[in-house]
């Protein structure tokens, strides 16, 4: 453990913060998929770099806590790198770029590749909490809509897309039902990582920073994405090969390599995609 | 006027140890988890309740109980809790005895089912393995969780209580260090 900066409490957030915080998870996992709103503080980061991810994971972090943090996928990013930075600094605790090491993994759009354990903990970065906002813009009716359990608004949205192009064409951010109760936003994940979320082992949390919203999938807890009988839900991934690791299975990013049209396919998950090359590499 | 005894030793992470403790056991509705071990609060509040309390509740949080004058005092020096006068009143209720009918609880509200209360009933033990038989979120086939103490008409209550899923109130069982939590969502059965 590294010796944290003086002058400021563990992890960064005062102890009257965290106790709201902390009541905030609790009710959050014991109403699975509601969103709950909360007294979200200013960080020294700004909106959209995943300050609501960020006071979840300082209401929870511990000394004995190895922190992972990925952005789409990869540890290497400028998120990923200026969050674990900031948790080393301000709380001292370890941190990894390796999924199974770690005890919180804090992610921006994905959900990694290796299956996680119950001794984890997943907390996303969500920019919009509420599933509903593009069809209804006033809080204040969402809020009844979900007390109604009433999501005719959103089948009708996917039932249009059917109608006009054939397909339902959302590739992430892809609405969810959680315990069959409560329709969720995944975060903007893409739509083939919905599957991971249903009776995961790890329990996952969310914090939207801006919209001031937490709330959480307990473990092995049904979440099913939304679909019609003769439309089911299909997970969506690239139909090539990981050009690094050859992965088949793993959902790819598209990279540009000049500017005469080369690209190639690579995993998105760098861990993932990093341990099967080296064990690659240590076969051969 | 006996002197009071200490609160969290390290207020920082003690505090998060109990929580993820809580955390972990509303998660895992019916596993054992340990919080407050080294806490000495008066009697009847025992240390995993106290701890409880001492990680969630505060100015913002009525607190209900029927622990008596000293814990009365322990309470409101170290969580500095308002003290609710009315059951129905309260966010955090204690209670070390015959606990307040759940029914007449603060469940929240439809669009607001997080207001519900949380109720720490202390019971004289509890144990894994056999006993009520808990299905729900967060429990992967089935967990047993033996409690000895259990309420009279406990689990009836509890029945009530989760038929107004959304709304409702979630219970943490405490004894000694050891605490379970029993969320909203868990279906109880008799063994």
């Amino acid at each position: 453990m590294n010796a944290p900066m003086e002058g400021y409490n563990f992890a960064y957030l005062d102890e009257a913060t965290k106790r709201m915080l902390r009541r905030t998870i609790l009710k959050a996992v014991a109403v699975p998929g509601h969103q709950i709103p909360f007294g979200a503080r200013e960080m020294p980061l700004p909106y959209g770099w995943g300050t609501g991810g960020i006071q979840v994971t300082a209401a929870i972090l511990g000394p004995a806590d190895t922190l992972k943090v990925i952005d789409q996928g990869a540890d290497d990013t400028t998120n990923a790198i200026s969050i674990r930075r900031f948790f080393t600094r301000v709380a001292g605790v370890a941190t990894t770029e390796r999924t199974e090491d770690a005890t919180i993994i804090q992610t921006r759009h994905r959900i990694p590749e290796a299956p996680l354990r119950e001794d984890q903990v997943l907390v996303y970065q969500v920019p919009q909490p509420e599933p509903l906002s593009k069809l209804e813009p006033r809080r204040a009716e969402t809020k009844r809509l979900h007390a109604l359990a009433d999501y005719g608004l959103m089948h009708v949205r996917l039932y249009e897309d059917i109608a006009r192009l054939g397909h339902i064409a959302k590739a992430y951010d892809y609405p969810v039902m959680v315990n069959g109760r409560y329709l969720m936003s995944p975060s903007p994940i893409p739509a083939f990582d919905n599957p991971k979320m249903h009776r995961m082992a790890a329990l996952q949390l969310f914090g939207a920073g801006r919209e001031k919203r937490i709330y959480a999938i307990p473990p092995y807890t049904e979440v099913r994405s939304l679909d019609f009988e003769d439309h089911p839900f299909r997970p969506i991934r690239a139909p090539q090969a990981c050009a690094l690791c050859g992965s088949r299975e793993s959902y790819l990013d598209e990279v540009i390599t000049d500017d005469r049209g080369g690209r190639v396919f690579v995993c998105s998950d760098t861990d993932y995609c990093g341990t099967r090359v080296a064990a690659r590499k240590g076969a051969a | 006027m006996s002197m009071l005894t200490p609160g969290f030793a390290d207020p920082v992470l003690d505090a998060q140890a109990a929580f993820r403790a809580v955390l972990d056991a509303m998660s895992r509705p019916g596993r054992l988890q340990n919080a407050g071990r080294g806490l000495t609060p008066p009697a009847p509040l025992a240390p995993a309740a106290a701890a409880v309390l001492l990680s969630l509740a505060d100015a913002a949080t009525p607190l209900w109980h029927d622990a008596g004058a000293e814990a009365d005092g322990w309470l409101r020096f170290h969580a500095g809790a308002p003290v609710a006068s009315a059951p129905q009143d309260a966010a955090f209720l204690l209670a070390t005895g015959a606990p307040p009918a759940i029914a007449m609880l603060d469940a929240g509200i439809e669009e607001e089912p997080e207001r519900g209360a949380t109720l720490l009933i202390q019971v004289e033990a509890l144990e894994e393995g056999n006993g009520l038989r808990l299905t729900g979120p967060g429990i992967e086939h089935e967990h047993r969780l033996l409690v000895r103490g259990l309420p009279e008409g406990f689990v009836a209550a509890w029945a009530a209580n989760r038929a107004l899923f959304p709304r409702g109130v979630d219970v943490i069982l405490c004894a000694g260090d050891r605490l379970a939590a029993l969320p909203r969502t868990v279906a109880i059965a008799e063994g």
